[in-house]
């Protein structure tokens, strides 16, 4: 056996490791949020609760000796609280019956600083009367304004400072080096970086104008792609679903948004609100529309690059769960290698949707500030 | 449900995070990469174009160069031509003039000698007719010295008219 | 009962991305055999018009979630 091979199998054999340990964490996790009333492995809820946020940054085990970070919980109530999440998750469980199923329900009431509040699927409710109340699965009570450094607000620190590090390093080459060949990261960060000036930046806006966006597009792409990557690590510093949260790519959509309706130039807005060779009479139809499409393009970014990185979470989960519903470790020979094989697709995913939405948006920024010439 | 729906406090994070990000990647990050990037291919293209140009000029020497020299090879060769021709036509004319100096000796070489022949010649026939008038004068007095030979001179004459 | 519809529902926007999709990568792969000094660019907009079909397909994706919702 050559080295280079043996070096794959370890390669393969850690992967492996890490993918059966993620799952059972989050298996575990699953059981722990819910243990009280299912003991039953739940595919379902362990996927959706990995996909969605969380107010603690579960690390191993499970039941009674699950060690998890504790997120500090930031409350907008009448003045600002704070206080450590355990104060909710070794809180005191409560159950309630649901007005309309009639089924009975768990939540997790707070205490000490917390009082007065319950958290129920990682939501924050006040109580009332010392409880909350359901219906048809859902709880009744008023939501508080939660601002708390969630695990995905956690990820997001991660994200910016892992940029902030490497992009540093890489601008403190040039600063020191000059204007050199480049070497060590920046030699395998450059390329990205001329990537986006002229494939994505130069490509698609008028060659006058794109300079002013090129330190968009750049952030924009590298606060995806990390952020991709960092989804794609099972354990601690990543394994946040952060753009795959709909708040996030909300807001990376409205940004584009914002950037492509502030440059729109006059011939931006006379295609829209006096489309050229149309009929007058058809404009009532044509200006909605043309409206409508300002606000789907944008659209169409926030749902792409939010579903397209909460399937990848999902089939990775999902082929792990096969073991866990078969409660066989044999079944790890299937599942395994094809969540390797769907991870080795996510790396690409995480580079071709940072792409795609830096693409995107200068496309979209490019049709706005592009002259008339017809 | 809750899965497409956006989280307040999650979106304000992100929004600052980005926010700050963006500001902090243009200002300190991005500029220094992209001047850095853009100085180094300016210094790549002006140092092809120099290269390019450099290239050019030494062409244009270069053919400068090998027209001087054709130029000194023509000039030579003309130069020789030039000398030769000359040479030849000294030589020539040396020659001419030689000729003609020869000729024109020989020419009065052999008028001198015509005229000496002439003289000679001249000269001659005088001693000539003068030797004959003697050797005459004395013929004729021996044939005249006695009667007899009157006679048969003037019968012989005689003699030749009646043969006529 | 919401789950199953739903599910057919991102089945049949799953089969229509797929055949879209599987249309613009046959383009594209005669587009670059015919000129392969095109390829970069090919692939680039094979991947802008992709992406395209794919966000609709994922609203179709997106509507099933929501139908999936309790």
């Amino acid at each position: 056996m050559t080295a280079a091979s043996k070096f794959k199998l370890l390669i393969f054999t850690i992967l492996s490791l890490f993918a059966v340990n993620f799952t059972f964490a989050n298996e575990h996790k699953g059981e722990a949020t819910s243990h009280e009333t299912e003991e039953e492995f739940n595919v379902g809820e362990m996927i959706m609760h990995h996909i969605k946020d969380a107010h603690e940054w579960h690390l191993w085990g499970g039941h009674d000796n699950s060690v998890s970070i504790y997120l500090p919980v930031i409350l907008m109530d009448g003045g600002m609280k704070t206080f450590s999440s355990s104060h909710f998750y070794h809180g005191e469980h409560k159950t309630a019956v649901d007005h309309k199923t009639h089924e009975e329900i768990s939540y997790m009431a707070g205490v000490g600083p917390a009082e007065g509040y319950a958290l129920f699927h990682e939501k924050i409710y006040k109580m009332e009367n010392g409880e909350l109340s359901f219906e048809d699965g859902h709880a009744h009570n008023d939501r508080v304004n939660d601002f708390s450094i969630t695990k995905n607000v956690m990820s997001l620190f991660f994200g910016a400072i892992l940029i902030l590090l490497i992009m540093g390093s890489v601008a403190k080459f040039y600063k020191k080096n000059g204007a050199v060949a480049p070497k060590g990261v920046a030699k395998f960060l450059e390329p990205i970086v001329i990537m986006v000036r002229d494939d994505i930046a130069k490509a698609n806006i008028d060659k006058h104008k794109y300079h002013k966006y090129v330190p968009y597009l750049l952030t924009i792409f590298f606060f995806i792609w990390f952020n991709n990557l960092l989804g794609l690590i099972p354990f601690l510093p990543g394994g946040a679903n952060l753009t795959g949260n709909i708040s996030v790519t909300l807001f990376l959509a409205v940004c584009t948004l914002l950037v492509t309706v502030f440059s729109g130039n006059k011939n931006y807005w006379s295609h829209i609100f006096a489309t050229p060779g149309v009929p007058v009479a058809l404009l009532p139809i044509m200006i909605p529309i043309e409206v409508v499409g300002i606000l789907t393009k944008p659209f169409a970014l926030m749902v792409r690059l939010f579903a397209n990185i909460t399937a990848g979470h999902i089939i990775i989960l999902a082929l792990i769960s096969i073991i866990f519903i078969n409660k066989n470790m044999a079944w790890g020979g299937l599942s395994v290698p094809m969540a390797l094989f769907i991870s080795v697709l996510e790396l690409l995913v995480a580079f071709l949707q940072a792409f795609l939405f830096a693409m995107l948006s200068a496309l979209f920024i490019g049709a706005a500030v592009e002259e008339a010439h017809h | 449900m809750d899965l497409i729906l956006p989280d307040y406090g999650l979106l304000f994070w992100t929004a600052l995070v980005f926010i700050c990000l963006l500001f902090i990647l243009t200002k300190f990050i991005w500029k220094p990469i992209l001047s850095a990037v853009n100085a180094r291919e300016q210094k790549i293209a002006e140092s092809l174009e120099l290269a390019e140009k450099t290239k050019a000029e030494m062409k244009a020497l270069q053919a400068a160069n090998e027209n001087l020299l054709k130029e000194a090879r023509a000039e030579r060769d003309a130069i020789v031509k030039d000398a030769k021709e000359t040479a030849t036509k000294m030589v020539e004319e040396a020659k001419q003039a030689a000729k003609t100096e020869a000729d024109k000796l020989m020419a009065s070489a052999r008028q001198a000698i015509e005229t000496e022949k002439g003289a000679a010649i001249a000269e001659l026939k005088t001693q000539v007719a003068a030797f004959s008038l003697e050797i005459a004068e004395k013929v004729v007095r021996g044939e005249l010295s006695s009667d007899d030979k009157q006679k048969a001179l003037a019968e012989k004459l005689a003699g030749d008219i009646n043969l006529n | 009962m919401y789950g199953s519809i739903a599910a057919i529902g991102a089945g049949l926007a799953v089969l229509g991305a797929g055949l879209g999709i599987g249309r613009i990568g046959g383009s594209a792969m005669d587009a670059i055999a015919r000129q392969p000094e095109a390829s970069g660019k090919i692939q680039t907009a094979m991947i802008i018009a992709a992406a395209l079909i794919e966000g609709v397909a994922l609203f179709g994706v997106v509507v099933g979630l929501l139908g999936n919702a309790k």
